[in-house]
């Protein structure tokens, strides 16, 4: 099995990297993972349920993050969720309203939470944002490919943490 | 490690949802809004009956090397197709594989009639479906896991079930666990097929049950089954094995 934190390589995905990272999947109910990264995804460590540090090493742009969330295609959030956001008609309700997501939880926790939620609760319909292996039939246009990109997830949480009840 | 993965199993099966009981199931019907469902109800208002009509027609054109007609083997519909389509997918010995209405008909071309098969989506495959599947409206889906069609009733039930596509979401996160609410503007239905062929609004034409699935599946960003694969009427099967016993509506009219 491939070591936990080994330094990202460059090597396309083989068998063996990916059942190690599955195998890693499987163990992250551990305090402390580090998760090599698949291909083009970078790093990231996970600390008690959450991702500290950035995808990208610098903050990210708020009000790119709000136009990510609002855009049906991009982020696709209010496809379930709801949020503070009076002008738009047709908000989903399969989940909780983002209304105070910035106060129930730290840019950590909503790090994580966008990256790869079913870390958090297996169950979520929450799809993965940040993830590439571990799923199955994904169409030939998304495959190989994380559904919002680590600038991207960074501007989504950075706007994700203004919204304070 | 092996512990905390039969936790993790343990855990998805204890969370798993339940199937949708008996008395609770609905039809899209019941999700659709006031003039969709009227729309459904008024036959001289419901644009599927002109596929239903085109297929009235069909069924009586001789065709293909044979020169013959539906009717001329199967007289008149409305007695011999009269609770055909409520039991379909139906399981065919020849190829050891359950076939859905399309693909049946498709056969009957081919092997009695000498004819080439009509195209998937095509507007006669859509018209002489919808007008054999309109000869059993109000009639109860009766399709069953019997002995032969309980592997592929298994198969499509584990299709259903599993995750897919970038969004990885399964059918039945969607149509067993969150039916009524709102995906964005869409309330999310059981799933039920209850009226196929459907006239689609957001289609504005007639459309295939495997048409809907491609739709759902290109919703989660999933690679869709190709017309009349193995998958698809596996999944089919399932659909209509699980809405056993809700009347039939083709064509039902659908947002
Ligand atoms: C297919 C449904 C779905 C989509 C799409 C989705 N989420 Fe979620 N999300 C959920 C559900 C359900 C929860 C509830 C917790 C859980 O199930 O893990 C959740 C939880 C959250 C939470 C924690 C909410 C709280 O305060 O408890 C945040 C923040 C969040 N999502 C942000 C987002 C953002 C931002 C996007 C888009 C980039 C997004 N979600 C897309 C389903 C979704
Ligand atoms: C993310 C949610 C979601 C997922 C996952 C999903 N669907 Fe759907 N499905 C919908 C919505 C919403 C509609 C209704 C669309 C509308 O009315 O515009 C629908 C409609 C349908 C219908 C039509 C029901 C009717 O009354 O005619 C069928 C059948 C169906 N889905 C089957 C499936 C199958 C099979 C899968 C998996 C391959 C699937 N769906 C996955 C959301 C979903």
């Amino acid at each position: 099995m491939q070591k936990l934190g080994s330094a990202p390589s460059r090597r396309k995905p083989s068998a063996d990297r990916i059942a190690g990272a599955v195998a890693a999947a499987l163990l992250v109910s551990a305090d402390f993972t580090a998760i090599a990264d698949e291909g083009s995804l970078r790093p990231y460590t996970i600390v008690r349920g959450s991702i500290p540090a950035s995808l990208t090493g610098a903050a990210g742009d708020p009000a790119r993050g709000r136009a990510i969330v609002l855009d049906r295609r991009l982020g696709a959030c209010l496809l379930c969720h709801t949020g503070p956001f009076p002008e738009e008609r047709f908000q989903g309700t399969l989940a909780p309203d983002l209304s105070g997501a910035g106060s129930r939880w730290s840019e950590g926790q909503l790090r994580l939470r966008l990256v790869d939620a079913p870390r958090l609760n297996p169950d979520t319909i929450m799809p993965p944002y940040y993830r590439v292996d571990g799923l199955t039939r994904v169409g030939s246009v998304w495959r190989e490919k994380p559904i919002l990109t680590a600038e991207q997830i960074e501007d989504v949480v950075a706007f994700l943490s203004t919204l304070r009840d | 490690m092996r512990a905390l993965v039969l936790a993790a199993v343990a855990a998805a099966v204890a969370a798993a949802a339940a199937e949708i009981a008996p008395q609770d199931r609905h039809s899209g019907y019941d999700f659709a809004g006031p003039d969709t469902r009227a729309m459904q109800d008024d036959d001289t208002a419901n644009p599927g009956m002109l596929g239903v009509l085109q297929g009235e027609t069909l069924w009586a054109a001789k065709t293909g090397a044979a020169g013959r007609s539906c009717a001329d083997c199967h007289g008149d519909a409305r007695t011999s197709m009269k609770g055909v389509a409520a039991r379909y997918p139906a399981f065919e010995p020849a190829l050891a594989r359950p076939l859905d209405l399309e693909g049946r008909i498709n056969r009957c071309r081919s092997e009695h009639q000498g004819a080439e098969p009509l195209a998937w989506e095509s507007a006669d495959l859509l018209a002489l479906t919808a007008f054999v599947a309109y000869q059993s409206r109000g009639l109860p889906i009766m399709v069953r896991a019997d002995a032969e069609l309980r592997p592929f009733v298994d198969l499509g039930s584990a299709l259903f079930h599993r995750r897919q596509g970038q969004l990885n979401l399964s059918c039945s996160q969607c149509h067993d666990d969150n039916w009524g609410k709102r995906l964005a503007g869409a309330v999310i239905p059981q799933a039920h097929p209850t009226g196929y062929p459907v006239y689609r609004l957001e289609w504005q034409s007639l459309g295939s049950l495997q048409r809907r699935l491609r739709n759902c599946m290109i919703g989660v960003r999933a690679e869709p089954y190709d017309y009349s694969a193995p998958e698809a009427v596996d999944l089919e099967l399932y659909l209509m094995a699980r809405a056993r016993g809700m009347p039939l509506e083709t064509p039902a009219v659908r947002p």
